[in-house]
């Protein structure tokens, strides 16, 4: 942004303070993430860069507390990372499907109570998680299915199908509805219409709120904390347990390694945005 | 001229405005029907369960069943004097029976809630009560400990008599019923819940300034800069937004620690001494720090989707007009955001008002938030009524904010990403 060459000089000067304020919010974002990094290589058992780190000598980083993630006797990291990826990809599929079937719907001019029933159906997300994780353990334990990972995938569906809702329905509202009604006119029935005509256009908006769900399901702890028993034990379960009991690197090492899991994600979820954006013709 | 040749008719010979309405109604049919599955699974899973909160907030039966004869026989006692004889007997006789069945363990944890000390004096009793005799319970019970003579635990059995009871929300907002059944506070002491949920209101209030003095500007250079930087720009945003929340923390945690990378940084600078190290984790500091950073986003994305539809002409405009740029801002382009404003002011409130991991974590005893305590409750005291009423009030207060954000806002015009 350059300014003019006219600007006079006191707003000038407000100019680079506005960015220097913006330069340090932005800071302030986005450098705890790389805090984590260099300090998951550290050699020492420290969580502080120690001297040889700060003269960056290549013995002061090691990679030991990678290999105790993987390969250290009682690390739960490995079981925690089974049941995480299983809990959630179930809780995603689940959470797609009735999602974006209730979008559907829900996207009709014909939806009758649209505005009450969208209230009930986004209310996971704005009730306090901890409110939902005793409501939903008190089902859960009255069902049976407390501890189990039935249980926590049926909890995670809960908790994720607010995005999908939100994403599809935000597609769907760009949708022109007439090539449904080609395709209708031309033989086909509803079902293969949806297969065919509408989900390969909406399918951008699903895919990013299955994303929603599945990072919602992976990084969801407050539920489980509920649910889960030892054989359930999830990765944020475990961040959660090491955390308060205490720092060891090795949360670092699962850490550094989250961080470049959302990085793909996010990066899978803006080409999305994009290519949906596109398909739709919005112009940004 | 008659009615029928005003009358449009379909091919079948159906008026069709008849048709029509018969066409509407399938089709508002079948779009419920694609809903149904969700918003079934949904009230059977959560919004029953939420009910079920409720109910279990008010629920008193336990005791009323665990001693129906000794609750008929306190209806005629007026509770200023021991009860007589007949009400000890009956209490010695619901006793046995709880004893036989093994429950009096629950009946002390519940007694408990209502007045302490009760735990040792029921387990004393069930120990004498193997050699009584028949006869005079008055007595023999009193003769098991003094506080079995006191009329106060007398009084305190005869509040459990109800089924429902307002109890457990009086002891969320720190007050109870006397034995004149009048609604009063608890010993200034012993007031912690009130202390919590000032606590809460106040971190969720700052937090949510917090967010928006910081997000506003650079929501508003996301906004006004070239794609191909603000693009770039965006990650610093998204990335976090996309991060787990127990990595965030985590980083907060190394930072703020007191050997850390901040309280490093004020010692090279000469801010603190080196043997002063503030503490800046688990106290009220750490919960504003490391929720302000969490929240942040949810404060700059609908910002930023507001202040990209304002078009700059606008400013321009403004300004050509006559206005300086501040005149400008403050009359053209800062009461264009007010929705934007709106809707990232109450998301950030309702998130910040039920958060738990962070606080638990990075707030130590003067940080924790009413989610803590009611977490505390479901897991240590194992006190759910209690947990569930704190729950519905909780809920209750951002059920209020929902409904606003409804309002202001629309449900249906939530943005993510």
């Amino acid at each position: 942004m350059a300014l003019p060459k006219y600007t006079e000089p006191h707003y000038r000067i407000w100019h680079y303070i506005y960015l220097t304020i913006c330069a340090a919010v932005f800071f302030f974002l986005i450098a705890p993430l790389f805090v984590i990094f260099p300090l998951s290589f550290n050699a020492e058992e420290f969580l502080s860069f120690s001297d040889g780190m700060k003269r960056l000598d290549p013995d002061a980083f090691s990679l030991r507390w990678y290999k105790d993630m993987i390969y250290g006797t009682k690390n739960p990291w490995g079981l925690a990372a089974k049941n995480s990826f299983i809990i959630a990809i179930f809780a995603t599929i689940g959470s797609v499907i009735l999602g974006t079937v209730a979008a559907l719907g829900l996207s009709s001019r014909h939806m009758p109570y649209k505005g009450l029933i969208m209230a009930v159906l986004i209310s996971p997300m704005i009730v306090p998680l901890i409110i939902s994780g005793v409501a939903i353990f008190f089902f859960m334990a009255k069902a049976g299915l407390a501890a189990t990972h039935t249980g926590i995938v049926l909890a995670h569906i809960i908790l994720g199908t607010p995005f999908v809702v939100i994403t599809v329905t935000a597609t769907l509202s760009g949708f022109d509805h007439s090539v449904t009604r080609a395709a209708a006119s031309l033989g086909s029935d509803p079902v293969n219409t949806f297969m065919k005509i509408t989900l390969p256009l909406i399918l951008p908006g699903v895919i990013s709120g299955g994303l929603f769900a599945f990072v919602t399901s992976f990084d969801e702890v407050v539920v489980v904390l509920f649910l889960a028993g030892l054989e359930n034990t999830t990765i944020p379960i475990q961040m959660w347990t090491g955390l308060r009991e205490q720092l060891s690197p090795t949360i670092l090492a699962v850490a550094t390694c989250l961080i470049i899991l959302s990085t793909l994600i996010l990066v899978t979820a803006e080409l999305l945005r994009r290519r949906s954006e596109r398909l739709r013709g919005i112009n940004r | 001229m008659s009615s029928e040749t005003n009358q449009i008719l379909t091919t079948d010979g159906i008026p069709l405005e008849v048709s029509l309405k018969k066409a509407e109604r399938k089709n508002k049919i079948k779009a419920f029907l694609l809903v149904a599955p969700l918003l079934f699974f949904l009230i059977i899973t959560y919004v029953f369960p939420i009910g079920d909160m409720l109910f279990r907030s008010v629920d008193d039966k336990m005791v009323t069943q665990m001693l129906p004869k000794t609750f008929k026989a306190m209806e005629n006692w007026d509770g200023q004097e021991l009860p007589e004889e007949e009400v000890f007997a009956a209490f010695h006789e619901d006793f046995i029976k709880l004893v036989e069945d093994k429950r009096e363990g629950k009946l002390s944890t519940q007694l408990n809630y209502t007045k302490n000390g009760f735990k040792s004096i029921i387990k004393k009793l069930r120990r004498k009560s193997k050699s009584f005799e028949e006869g005079n319970y008055k007595e023999q019970i009193m003769s098991v400990h003094k506080r079995w003579a006191d009329v106060e635990y007398w009084r305190a059995i005869k509040r459990r008599a109800p089924e429902f009871t307002s109890q457990k929300y009086l002891k969320g907002i720190d007050m109870y019923k006397n034995q004149e059944g009048k609604i009063v506070s608890v010993s200034e002491d012993r007031r912690i819940h009130r202390v919590l949920w000032l606590r809460t209101l106040e971190i969720a209030f700052f937090v949510t300034v917090f967010c928006f003095l910081m997000a506003y500007p650079i929501a508003h250079l996301l906004a006004t800069l070239p794609m191909k930087y603000s693009n770039l720009l965006m990650i610093c945003v998204l990335l976090p937004f996309w991060t787990s929340l127990l990595v965030r923390t985590a980083s907060w945690m190394i930072l703020l620690q007191q050997q850390g990378i901040v309280n490093d940084f004020f010692v090279g600078i000469g801010l603190v001494a080196d043997d002063n190290r503030p503490e800046m984790m688990y106290n009220k500091t750490g919960s504003y720090v490391a929720m302000t950073q969490i929240l942040l986003p949810f404060m700059v994305l609908p910002l930023y989707s507001v202040m990209k539809t304002i078009s700059p002409s606008l400013m321009r405009a403004g300004k050509s007009l006559g206005g300086t740029p501040f005149v400008a801002f403050w009359k053209v382009y800062f009461p264009l955001t007010i929705p934007g404003i709106g809707a990232g002011c109450l998301l950030v409130f309702i998130l910040a008002i039920g958060y738990y991991i962070t606080p638990a974590l990075v707030g130590g005893a003067s940080g924790t938030l009413i989610s803590n305590q009611i977490a505390f409750h479901m897991k240590s005291t194992l006190d759910w009524s209690f947990a569930s009423a704190m729950g519905l009030m909780l809920l209750s207060g951002v059920l209020v904010i929902y409904w606003l954000y409804n309002k202001i806002v629309g449900i249906d015009n939530i943005k993510l990403g």
